[in-house]
């Protein structure tokens, strides 16, 4: 069990050499091995999403997946956002609609929405929602997020 | 002056020049706007520093072995297996710690509860799953986790006591079930009720539930030999006074203790608070002389952090035959859980105090029965205690109402506190204060709130629909808050020389924008950008003293130290301005982080920073900085109105909050954003324990909401479009800045609005009487309906 395997992640496109135990979650991984600590864990068991991450494009629930299953991907996480001091879009629509308040649901938000964004641009603010229930906040009571969500969308079709 | 600054000061004078006006607009340019928060752009690129995110080197890592039963004698432990595995360092149980105190009260201490307090392990006893009985110190988390597994944990089990309203008895040998019965009153009730037209009468039940933020706690200490200063990283909402708890606890002198927040992932009461964990790691890091880090886990936080709400309420009102009510008596059975933690009597103290709320109540008795039970230790949540009594009180209204065939506003028309009785002295205390109710206009506010929902108009919709088969209705519920708990706060302002300005404050930030909305007090009161100002929070070794943030506290206390700090630094800077500038006092003022002249459009200026540059270099008492104190004997009282519109499903027993509205008097919004997040951020966590979170155990005191798969919390999906309203119609006479706090009146009322919602949704007054609603409660109350519906045989 406690036998560690090598392996590669590629983070935000840095590449990662790491040994891990074959039972680490990739959310252990991404913090404290890659020291990544923008991703968080809230609930350990894929329901809240605070610790979601795209994995090659895709919105994953960091927590539930293990480390040794990553090897060789590719991984997005929120430090991978910005450009440089430039906030993107989505970033800036959070903070112009009050989109967090201790910001610790926030990435996990950020994440899901780029993931589903670059896949689905033309997705209705409807579905967006829809997409949105799958993550908890617990301070905002989601209208702001939702508001951000929805001017992050408009922008993205406009450009 | 130095030529450069001559130079500087030229070319400020030219700028000056060009925009004029800028000198005129000095009151309010930050205060009551919505403008971004400071706070934001860490949390938005991953860049932020939450507890799990503290690492220091050599540091272990702790595991909490707990007890997973309610009740039974602890026989033995034994750690020898998991001492033995590699990277273990040591295996604490109680004897370990056995001459560390318990945790003691920090608030509404009642006499008798002093041997109801927890320690930081069981000791012969344990008294609810999820109690510590042993840690684990060992390299890695993992490998801590799987030691934890290892200790053998001999508890023979006993029968729990999960009910609060039996008659009291024993809890254990020596303990009682009852251990304090908060009482307050006034007024002849008995008489009120031997002359009363109608008594109404209601037994009510409000669920378990508590904050559950999305961090779970953390804790990392260390010691540092070097200053001989034990420091405790990952500190939240109170950490002034947990620094003084610590020192005390292990025997070191407060200075010797230092406490750091970093950000904190919500608090909503129950973060923040001592809790065993965090003494623990401190005890550690001084005995193992390595750094011990501490994360929770999600089902430690939901069983071992504290609870809240749990009451039964058996409320009684003598009324008029118009409705006026002429006195209500209330019995509280208060849920405590195992121990009497930090929160000692608060909860049922609040609960028996706030319960009369916006209304007249000539005469009133309240006995809050504070029991034991063997399930989790219960502390604050968001209104504490006002959740509550808000659903007890608003109830009652409706049920009086339904007794004399009242309209619901019209009930409250006639037992709302006038504006021109303010203040209203109250002969009720609560937190150390007496209840004065400071400013408001409560009928003023109904008005508000019905007119934003069309009331009449909106009742008349819902009664066409329920003619058409929906179950969809409309509640109402009032309510009064409390903020701005005193005794004080105190504030250092300081400007460097390069015009930086930081404010030192002793409070905390738990997320809510504390640092953006004291930026912009300091910032409309200094005459700087609040984009300028470093606000620091929660860091014991920078300020003597603070009362962190709680009772929504920070925007009134620790904002109104701001601005008398803030004043003190400005008379300051334009003392030496004038020396500096030549100029007398009374013509200059400082706008934009410059002292200008405000008698002419044109005139040499200087910056803040060039001040402080000048007053380092002697002559005069050297920086440019002050200090500012704001002290209160009384908390002030915001007040507000809740109108929920929900439609059951027949079937499912499902509800849906079809419209929210919330409507609050703050007497001044500082950051009106920030005020507006506040309220519907509480509303979804009111929504959450009106319908959906509800910590649940079996017969044998199991506990059974042990994931978020079983403790739902609303998701987007179960929100409604909340409306709010922000209403500033009554300052609080109280600061000089009218402010009153924002952070729980979007919780306060939810219970009962929703309640009184689906009552008329069902057509069945008074039916609802137990929270939360849900679906299987709501089924039980659609049977009843359908057996109403029926014609009798």
């Amino acid at each position: 069990m406690s036998e560690r395997r090598e392996i590669k992640l590629t983070i935000n496109g840095k590449a990662y050499a790491i040994a891990v135990e074959p039972r680490r979650t990739l959310v252990d991984a991404i913090r404290e091995d890659c020291g990544q600590t923008g991703t968080h864990i809230g609930c350990e068991h894929g329901v809240c999403g605070a610790c979601t991450v795209l994995v090659d494009g895709d919105p994953v629930r960091s927590c539930l997946m293990f480390a040794v299953q990553a090897h060789g991907k590719s991984i997005r996480t929120v430090e991978g956002l910005a450009d440089g001091d430039a906030l993107n879009p989505l970033q800036r629509a959070f903070m112009e609609h009050h989109g967090l308040q201790c910001g610790f649901c926030t990435a996990g938000f950020l994440m899901l929405i780029t993931g589903v964004l670059e896949r689905e641009p033309d997705i209705s603010d409807e579905a967006l929602v829809e997409v949105l229930s799958s993550n908890l906040c617990r301070c905002t009571g989601y209208r702001n997020i939702v508001k951000a969500a929805c001017a992050a969308a408009a922008e993205w079709r406009r450009r | 002056m130095a030529a450069a600054l001559k130079q500087r000061t030229v070319e400020r004078m030219s700028r000056a020049m060009t925009a004029p006006e800028a000198r005129t607009k000095a009151a309010a340019k930050f205060i009551g706007r919505s403008l971004p928060r400071l706070e934001d752009r860490p949390l938005l690129t991953g860049r932020g520093r939450f507890a799990a995110d503290i690492d220091f080197p050599r540091q272990l890592h702790m595991r909490i072995v707990r007890s997973q039963f309610a009740h039974g004698r602890l026989r033995a432990i034994d750690a020898g297996a998991a001492l033995t595995r590699r990277g273990v360092h040591a295996v604490w149980t109680a004897a370990d710690v056995a001459d560390i105190p318990p945790i003691d009260f920090r608030l509404s201490r009642v006499a008798g509860l002093e041997p109801y307090r927890q320690r930081l392990f069981a000791t012969d006893r344990v008294r609810y799953v999820g109690e510590p009985v042993a840690a684990v110190f060992a390299e890695d988390a993992y490998l801590a986790e799987d030691a934890a597994e290892l200790v053998a944990v001999d508890i023979e089990e006993l029968p729990a006591i999960l009910g609060a309203d039996a008659e009291p008895g024993e809890f254990e040998p020596g303990r009682l079930t009852e251990p304090a019965i908060v009482r307050k009153g006034y007024g002849d009730v008995d008489a009120a009720f031997a002359s009363a037209e109608a008594v109404v009468v209601a037994t009510l039940t409000i669920g378990r539930h508590s904050g559950v933020p999305l961090e779970t706690r953390g804790a990392v200490a260390r010691y540092d030999e070097e200053r001989d200063v034990l420091e405790l990283h990952g500190a939240a909402k109170v950490p002034h006074w947990n620094r003084d708890q610590i020192a005390r606890m292990l025997g070191r002198d407060p200075k010797s203790v230092q406490l750091y927040e970093g950000h904190v992932g919500g608090g909503f009461g129950v973060r923040g608070e001592l809790y065993p964990e965090d003494v623990l790691v401190c005890a550690a890091a001084l005995r193992l002389r390595r750094p011990i880090k501490w994360i929770e886990d999600r089902r430690e936080h939901l069983i071992a952090a504290n609870h809240s709400r749990q009451q039964h309420h058996h409320v009684r009102a003598a009324v008029d035959g118009e409705g006026r009510i002429l006195a209500i008596e209330n019995e509280i059975f208060y849920d405590q859980g195992a121990y009497m933690r930090t929160h000692a009597a608060t909860v049922p103290d609040l609960a028996a105090a706030m319960l009369p709320g916006p209304y007249r109540v000539p005469a009133y008795r309240a006995s809050a029965r504070i029991r034991l039970t063997n399930k989790t230790p219960c502390g604050t949540y968001r209104a504490p205690g006002r959740f509550e009594s808000t659903f007890v009180r608003e109830r009652l209204l409706d049920a009086i109402a339904d007794r004399l065939n009242l309209d619901r506003v019209e009930v409250r028309r006639r037992n709302l506190i006038g504006a021109q009785e303010m203040p209203y002295a109250r002969p009720l205390d609560t937190l150390g204060t007496e209840i004065v109710l400071d400013s408001g206009d409560y009928a003023g506010l109904l008005d508000k709130a019905l007119a934003a929902v069309d009331w009449p108009r909106l009742r008349e919709q819902l009664a066409r629909r329920r003619a058409a088969g929906e179950l969809v209705g409309a509640g109402l519920a009032l309510f009064v808050e409390k903020s701005g708990l005193g005794p004080f706060d105190q504030v250092r302002i300081g400007v460097d020389g390069d015009g930086a300005v930081e404010v030192v404050s002793g409070s905390a930030s738990v997320g809510q924008g504390m640092e953006t909305a004291i930026a912009q007090i300091c910032a409309d009161t200094l005459g700087v950008d609040y984009r300028a100002i470093r606000v620091v929070h929660g860091q014991t070794e920078r300020i003597e003293h603070g009362m962190g943030a709680f009772a929504s506290r920070v925007t009134v206390m620790t904002g109104e130290a701001t601005r008398v700090a803030a004043s003190a630094v400005k008379a300051k800077a334009l003392a030496a301005a004038a020396e500096l500038l030549q100029a007398p006092v009374a013509v200059l003022d400082v706008v934009d982080g410059e002292v200008v002249r405000t008698d002419a459009t044109a005139g040499p200026s200087i910056g803040l920073g060039a001040i402080a540059a000048a007053l380092s270099r002697g002559g005069h008492e050297p920086g440019l900085a002050a200090e500012g104190w704001f002290r209160t004997n009384h908390m002030n009282y915001p007040y507000g109105a809740h109108i929920a519109v929900t439609r059951v499903d027949r079937d499912t027993g499902a509800v849906v909050v079809e419209r929210y509205l919330v409507a609050y008097d703050i007497g001044r919004a500082v950051n009106p954003m920030l005020v507006e997040g506040q309220i519907v951020g509480g509303c979804a966590q009111g929504i959450g324990g009106a319908l959906f979170e509800e910590f649940l155990y079996d017969e044998r005191g199991e506990p059974l909401s042990v994931t978020f798969a079983d403790y739902l919390m609303p998701t987007v999906r179960e929100m409604p479009p909340v409306e709010v309203v922000i209403s500033e119609d009554a300052p609080s006479p109280l600061n000089p800045l009218g402010l009153k706090g924002a952070g729980e009146g979007g919780a306060n009322a939810v219970g009962a609005a929703i309640a009184a919602a689906i009552d008329e949704a069902l057509g069945m007054p008074n039916a609802v009487t137990e929270l939360p609603l849900t679906p299987r409660r709501l089924r039980r109350l659609l049977r009843r309906a359908t057996a109403h519906d029926r014609p009798p045989r």
